[in-house]
Order: C-alpha cells, then structure tokens, then sequence
C-alpha cells in the first residue's frame, strides 16, 4: 500500500493556510447529525472533544479514569513552547519549526512541524482566555524559560505545573460542554476494540470498569487521543494505567504503526531504588536551566559515594566532570534529551556512577544557590524539590540531586496523514498516540503544544475532510460487525478469566520491561534485539498459559484490566523491536550502537561531530517505517513514507 | 536496607450495594524506601498467589497531581503527613510493628464504588455548573492583551493547584466540599478574564454543591490541614463573599 502523506503542495509556510482554504467545509445545521468518538481525554482529546462539540458534532469522550481531568497530561511539569518571540530573542514561528525538525533528527514531517509552530501561539492566547494561570512577571506580562534544545526563551509555565493547569483548562472547557449536552463522557470506560465496517472506522467496544458491562458505540468517525506506549518497559514516568491497547486493537484492525522505535528516555528522573518499585518519577528540565550535571572524574571517587564513604561536597571542582558542558559547550545542561540521556548512561557504563546502584549522576544545585540565593531557587522550583526530598528522604538544597535516565515518552505511534487520519479511513490520532511530528527525538515542552494543537486546531478542521464524504449515522450499533467484534472481546475477556495459573499480571509486564529496558532501551544492537524476538513469544506463551486473575469479570477488577494491557503490550513489543533492527542507523532516541561515529569518520577529524555521536545513514533511512499487522509472532509488513525536505537540509545534529 | 513488619486493617466492600467490613492483612519485608502505594502492591501480590482477591484502590500517576489515590490512613485523608497525596508518602514514615487503618474518603456525596475505590463524579458535575470561562477555542484576544498583576495571578495559581481528590470532603466532618469550590471559584473568579461570568459561577457552582448532597461549611479548616496541595481555607472566605454580592445582584436584577 502506498502510504499517502496528503501534504498540501506549495510553500512551507502557505501550506496550513490554503489547506483549510482549500477544504471542504460541514454547515453548521449538519454538524449536530455528526456523532464523532473521543477515545482519551487528555491534552489532545480533552482539547478535541470540547472544540467539536463547540462547534456542533456529537460527541462521546471515553476515559479510563474516574475523571477526564486525571489524565496524565496532567502531570507534564515544565512547560510548553510558542513561537510568541516574547522575549525579543530572535525568535519565530520558522525557528521553532527548524529546532523542532532538527531536535527531532531530520525524521519528521516538514509540513506537520511547521503547522505546529505556526498554531503554537494561538494555543497560549487560547489557555490565557480560558484562566490558565502561567508565570507572570511583575509587569503583568507572561514569563518564559527556556528547554533543551532551543537558544530563545519561549517556554511558558505555570510553576512546575504546567500539565496540569492546561489539562484543568481543556477539562473546564469539557465540562462546560458536557453540562451542554455536547458531549457525553464514559468515564472509567476503556475502549477494547476498534469496529471497521467496509474498511472505515465506525465504532468501539468498550468495557465499563465499574459494572464489566461490553458495549457498543457507532459514530461517523473516531479519534484517539489515547497517549503513548512507554509502560511497554515496565518502568516508566507514564501513569500506571497509562496502556497501548487502544492503539494496538486499532492496529490489528489495519491501522499502520509508525516508527515505535524512537522512544524518548528522559535524562533527569529519580533513580531506581528497589524492585518492587512501580514506577519513576521525572524531574522537570528545567532544572536544567540552573542545575549542572556532573560525576566525579575517577572511578575510585564514585565508589566511595556509592559506598558512603565521600559526600558530593567532597568532590573538590578539579575532581568533577561537567560532561555535559565539556562535551557540548554552547549548549551545555540544556542540549536535547536523547544526548543527555546517553551521556549519562556512558559515564555509569564507565563506573562513574554516583547512586547506590551505580546508575545515577547528580544534578546540582550549588552554584545556582550561591548566585540567586535559596529563595529565589525555591521560587523557581520549589514543589519540584520538595517532590525529591519526599520520595528520597534527602534535601536537594543541602546536597545535589540524584538523577537517571528513565523511559518519558514515545515519539512513535499510529501513522496519520496531514489531517491526522490513519490508513484506515474514519480513524483518526492525536497527541503521542500518532507519530507524527516529534521525529526520531521530542524536545522538552512539545508534548503540551503538540497535544493542544492537534485538539483544539488541526482536528476540528481536518475532521471536515472526512465527514463531508460521509452520510451522518449511516453505520449504526445494529450492524453485524459489531456484534461480532464484541464477541470477540467476549471471548477474549473469558479466556484470560480461564487461565488460573500461578503468576500474577505484573509479574509478566516486569519481566517484559526488563527486557525491553535492556534490549531496546537507550541502546541497541542486532543481537539483543534478535533476542528480545525470540524471548518475547516465550512470554506470551506463559502469559497466555500462567496469568492467574482473580475475581470476575462482572465488575471492578483491576487484575483483567491490567491482563488485557499487559497481553497487547506482550504482542506490542514486537512491533518495536521489528523497527529497532530494520532502522540499520541511530537518530534521536534510536540509538543502535552498530551505528556511530568513530575516530575514522571524516566528520569527526574534522571537528563536525565527536565519537559516540549517532550516525544517520539518510541515503537509506529517511523514511517513516509504518507497519501492517499480520498476527502475534509473525513479522509485520514494513510500509514506507518517504521523508521529503524541501526547505531545511538534514545535516549531521551538532550542539557542541 | 531495612524492613518493616506491618498489620493492616483495610476496608473491604464488594460493590456500591453491599456491606463493607474491615479485613486484616500482614505486610511483611516491606522496605522503609518503598511508597506506601507500593506496600500495598506488596500485600496484593501476596494475596494474588495465595488465590484472593487483591485490594482495590484508585491511583494512577502516582507522583501526587492526578488526584486518583484516595485513602484514609489512621482516620486521616492521605495520612497525618502534611502537604502530600497518598501515592507521595512512604514507609520510611512508618515503624515496625505498627498497626495501619487504611479507609475510602468517606462522604454521601462519593459512594464506595469497590474497597477503597470511591465515585467522585459530583466534582465533575459541580465544575459543569460553573467552574470554567467560556471562550470558544480561536475566539481568544492574544495572550498579552489583558496584563494581570503577578499578585492577582499567583493568588490564582494558589487555588488553581487544587486536584480535586477530595480529602477535604473526607476530613469535614459535615461533608462540605467548600474548599473544593472555593479553590476553583478563587482561581477563575482573581483573573480578569473570570470577571464577565463572575455571578453566574458561583451561583451555579454552589447550587450543584448542594444538589450533590455535600454538607455545609462550619468553619474547622479541617479541609485545609489534609489538603496535599495545602490550599488555604481563606478561599471559602472570598467565595462566601462572592456568592453574597451575587446573591444580592441576582435578587435584584
């Protein structure tokens, strides 16, 4: 199949505007014969389901959660980013577009990012209306600071709550709605399949967690907006039920999934402590701005932290390593996410490693609080602080911060087309439940402006071009499909409910994750990752055999729950580690360590990169990987889109 | 790394209809760094194996701004420690042999749905009623239109953290959901774009509060002492002088 990217033809910057020229329009009297689905009610689905319902489609929002303002775009702490040029930096909508292209590593959409640089200012004069408190000067104007990646400040925050003020933002705007009667929202619901009739998405099945009842919803079209997959390792900063059923259902159905490899590990989250642990906890970038990241320069000295024996304050400066600043210069602390990640990653596989585990490096404040003072740190990131010393039990004003790298966010996700609709029609994906605009690496304070663009500006337009060749209600919950497919789910709620073994659901999503983590996390080789093939169907045959699930299905039982999510992530897991071995190259947060630079690269004698870099290979790789479903265990059918770059010219990513 | 040896006593209730009891459970080997959410995912693996049902409660992102997690632990909403939700504290605040009561909220307004699983959609409903600014996505004046005063902005932010758990409901000995209200009436109602639907709120708001069977305020603060984000009570000063002067401009208009 040829994966179609609909992107509009003309220059960069004109392509949004004449597309929504160029669209076709729904009449405001038709809208309401429209029903459309919202599956997630986060930043892009919140955002979407009420701005649809703004403007006259029926709709019906499905969360998992007790309420739509709990999902965990809510916990997002830093900030997001909008080409507004505030500051007087330099900066614009073409820049933004260019550091998030570039932060990406050359494997996104040049139409898509642009659009998102260009909506980005409209969604911070959008949040402002709706009361979102962001940080204010003391002339009443809004604050900003900046993230990784960029030299211009354009992040605007709400204290270390920014998620969270914009998710009760959209979620006010939901509610709003919902006492409207716009929209009707099933919340602890869960979505556990996708009805495609004569090949177009018309409906789900869902489960209602409190009474187990399975029903069906049929609706003109569907959107998901149902996060990303990074609780496929187990461990991660994801919410607990955070899950990849949605979008894996929707791709057994015939939805393409694209790029699940480029996944995001953050480089400052609080290191592991035991296993029993259940998930990390991230520490905003933006500490970042302040905070140096440094270990010892010997091995003997971080022994002897690790041991107990020296404190960080008996490290003398001569005896530290600001790697990040020394390897990265005018960068420094702030250089993207994928490079401090495995930055750190070196100096512990070297033994430089301060956390008793060996894995952690500190983050330290000492210098910061000299210069500003404590009050002003505080100020600055006070509840961030006090989130360490609670899960730690230590005062990060006294001693620097531990930090490791831990799975944050996932850049792959379901293949959209410009508007946002998968290969199968009616299907449409928002936020980081599609792939589309982050690349091979997301900068810091994109998720927020991605998620909000897609639900408050792309969709509510692009939705359009779908419906207008749609007969409103044609398909109804009467069809034989969907009959069939909640059979289906039926049957597949009894068998897990059947298996009565020994080993409990998380014992088998930790096992996963373990290998995930070590297969293809922050790198990756042929040889793991042909092993995490062979491990993964060894999992799922005992999963499917041995998962012991009490209780019934007939109500809550958070055991089921977490069955289904961990037997998609089993069979999920395949699909990445399918597109780790096939992308024969490193970018962003692929990192294959077949793939990079060494000192016989001309690019390094000549000072362009450093060794360690990741190596692209763009003769063969600038290509969306997209993946067809076949069934478990057996390989998926590689589809390719073929990255076009008309106005910016890959190059080898430098922030030396 | 030191262990804890723990008696819990946890309610357990089946469903919405039927008759809860309080059930004791060992938590054993439980390390003094795990959090206590994590202690319970402890004593559940163990009662997973030994074929029972484990206990349910509600969490999920477990880094304390989501707002699911919902215990009351010794009678206490999210524990006697101050400022923190459920899924923030750990066990090294615990010592060994200690006896552990672990309750839902408990209000008429939240049902128990199942053990310590409880339904707070009258917080949703009490938001449709009010708690929003209007503004049709696109419709907005740039975000630089309308200065706000740091003072008047951070005074938002103080009530904007609120998370809508509802352990202030659950610490009130009436049942009042008044923080709740008043930190999101306090948030909209400081900004100048909250302004033009200022009466309608909270009007609308407190008559949802009402309706949903939360009880009045007394004036204990008993809701600002367990609230994890430490919301000040002064914030149900502002609304009752709100819903005052709305009151009188609704009477005579």
């Amino acid at each position: 199949m040829s994966l179609d990217s609909k992107v509009p033809n003309g220059p960069l910057a004109d392509k949004w505007t004449s597309h929504k020229m160029d669209s076709k329009l729904i009449n405001p009297a038709n809208k309401r014969k429209f029903k459309i689905i919202v599956v997630g009610s986060g930043l892009a689905g919140g955002s979407a389901a009420a701005t649809l319902s703004e403007l006259g489609y029926n709709v019906d929002c499905f969360c998992y959660q007790d309420s739509p303002r709990r999902a965990h775009s809510i916990a997002a702490q830093g900030g997001i980013n909008a080409a507004k040029n505030y500051q007087n930096d330099g900066d614009s909508v073409h820049r933004l577009f260019y550091d998030t292209i570039k932060g990406g590593d050359f494997r996104s959409r040049e139409g898509n990012v642009h659009r998102l640089a260009e909506v980005s200012t409209e969604i911070i004069d959008q949040c402002v209306a709706q009361g979102v408190p962001f940080a204010r000067e003391y002339g009443g104007l809004l604050d900003n600071r900046s993230f990784g990646g960029a030299q211009v400040k354009r992040t605007f925050y709400a204290r270390g709550q920014t998620g969270q003020q914009l998710l009760i933002g959209c979620y006010q705007a939901l509610e709003k709605e919902i006492a409207k009667g716009g929209v009707t929202m099933h919340s602890r619901t869960e979505m556990l399949d996708l009805v495609v009739v004569d090949g177009q998405a018309k409906g789900i099945v869902v489960r209602n967690l409190v009474t187990g009842e399975i029903s069906s919803h049929a609706a003109d079209a569907v959107i998901l907006a149902t996060g990303g997959y990074g609780n496929v390792f187990y461990l991660s900063t994801n919410a607990m039920g955070c899950n990849v059923m949605a979008s894996f259902r929707a791709h057994k159905r015939g939805a393409f999934m694209a790029n699940p490899c480029y996944t995001q590990i953050h480089p400052t989250c609080i290191p592991v402590s035991g296993d029993y642990q259940s998930k990390l906890t991230l520490m905003s970038e933006s500490l970042r701005n302040d905070g140096r990241i440094w270990v010892p320069n010997s091995k003997e000295d971080a022994a002897a932290i690790r041991e107990g024996k020296k404190k960080a304050s008996d490290i003398s400066e001569d005896d530290r390593d600001y790697y990040l600043e020394r390897k990265y210069p005018s960068f420094g602390n702030l250089c993207p996410r994928d490079i401090a990640s495995r930055a750190a990653k070196e100096c512990c596989d070297e033994g430089r490693g301060v956390a008793p585990t060996g894995l952690g490096v500190f983050l330290d404040f000492k210098d910061a609080i000299a210069r500003d003072g404590e009050d002003a740190i505080r100020a600055r990131y006070g509840n961030l602080f006090q989130m360490y010393e609670k899960i730690s039990g230590e005062n990060p004003y006294a001693q620097p911060m531990q930090i490791y790298p831990a799975v944050h966010y996932t850049m792959g996700g379901l293949w959209v087309d410009y508007n946002l609709m998968s290969n199968l029609p009616g299907l449409h994906v928002l936020g980081e439940a599609n792939f589309s605009d982050h690349g091979a690496n997301r900068l810091g304070a994109s998720a927020l402006m991605q998620g909000l663009a897609d639900g408050y500006f792309v969709i509510p337009s692009t939705i359009a071009v779908y419906l207008a060749n749609q007969k409103p209600g044609a398909v109804t919950t009467n069809h034989a499909e969907f009959k069939k497919v909640e059979n289906e789910v039926k049957d597949r709620l009894k068998s897990l409910m059947e298996i009565k073994g020994s080993k409990s659901v998380d014992s088998f999503h930790r096992e996963l994750g373990l290998l995930i983590w070590d297969k293809c996390g922050m790198a990756r080789d042929r040889e793991g990752l042909q092993e995490a093939l062979r491990r993964i169907p060894e999992i799922r045959n005992e999963f499917w055999t041995n998962v012991r699930i009490p209780g019934s299905a007939s109500g809550l039982n958070a055991e089921l729950e977490k069955a289904g999510r961990v037997a998609d992530f089993i069979d999920f897991a395949e699909v990445l580690c399918h597109d780790a071995l096939n992308r024969e190259e490193s970018c962003g947060g692929h990192f294959r360590s077949e793939h990079q630079f060494t000192e016989s690269d001309t690019e390094v004698q000549d000072g362009t990169t450093q060794t360690g870099e990741a190596k692209r290979h763009d003769d063969q790789f600038q290509y969306v990987a997209a993946w067809e479903h076949v069934e478990p265990g057996t390989p998926p059918i590689l589809h390719k889109e073929e990255l076009i770059f008309e106005d910016v010219k890959p190059s080898i990513r430098s922030y030396k | 790394m030191p262990l804890l040896n723990l008696t819990l006593k946890v309610w357990r209730q089946e469903n919405a209809n039927s008759e809860g009891r309080i059930e004791t459970y060992e938590a054993k080997e439980i390390p003094t760094s795990a959090s206590f959410l994590e202690m319970i995912d402890i004593v559940n693996e163990r009662l997973i194996k030994d074929g029972q049902e484990p206990i349910h409660f509600d969490h999920d992102c477990r880094e304390g701004i989501c707002g699911m997690c919902s215990m009351t632990i010794n009678g206490i909403p999210h524990s006697k420690e101050r400022g923190i939700t459920t899924c923030q504290l750990h066990m090294r605040k615990f010592s060994d042999g200690e006896t552990i009561w672990i309750e839902p909220f408990r209000a008429n307004a939240f049902p128990v749905v199942k053990d310590l699983v409880i339904d707070r959609s009258a917080f949703d409903r009490v938001i449709g009623a009010g708690g929003y600014i209007s503004v049709r996505t696109g419709s907005a004046p740039d975000a630089h239109a309308i200065p706000i005063p740091k003072k008047d902005a951070d005074a938002a932010f103080d009530a904007a953290a609120c998370i809508g758990c509802g352990a202030c409901v659950a610490a009130c000995k009436n049942a009042s959901a008044m923080l709740f209200v008043s930190a999101k009436a306090s948030h909209l109602n400081h900004l100048p774009q909250g302004q033009v639907e200022k009466d309608q709120r909270v009007l609308g708001m407190v008559r949802q509060m009402d309706e949903e069977g939360f009880g009045n305020c007394t004036n204990q603060f008993e809701c600002e002492a367990v609230c994890p984000k430490e919301i000040s009570a002064d914030h149900i000063a502002k609304l009752n002088r709100d819903y005052l002067v709305a009151s009188a401009r609704d009477a005579t208009s």
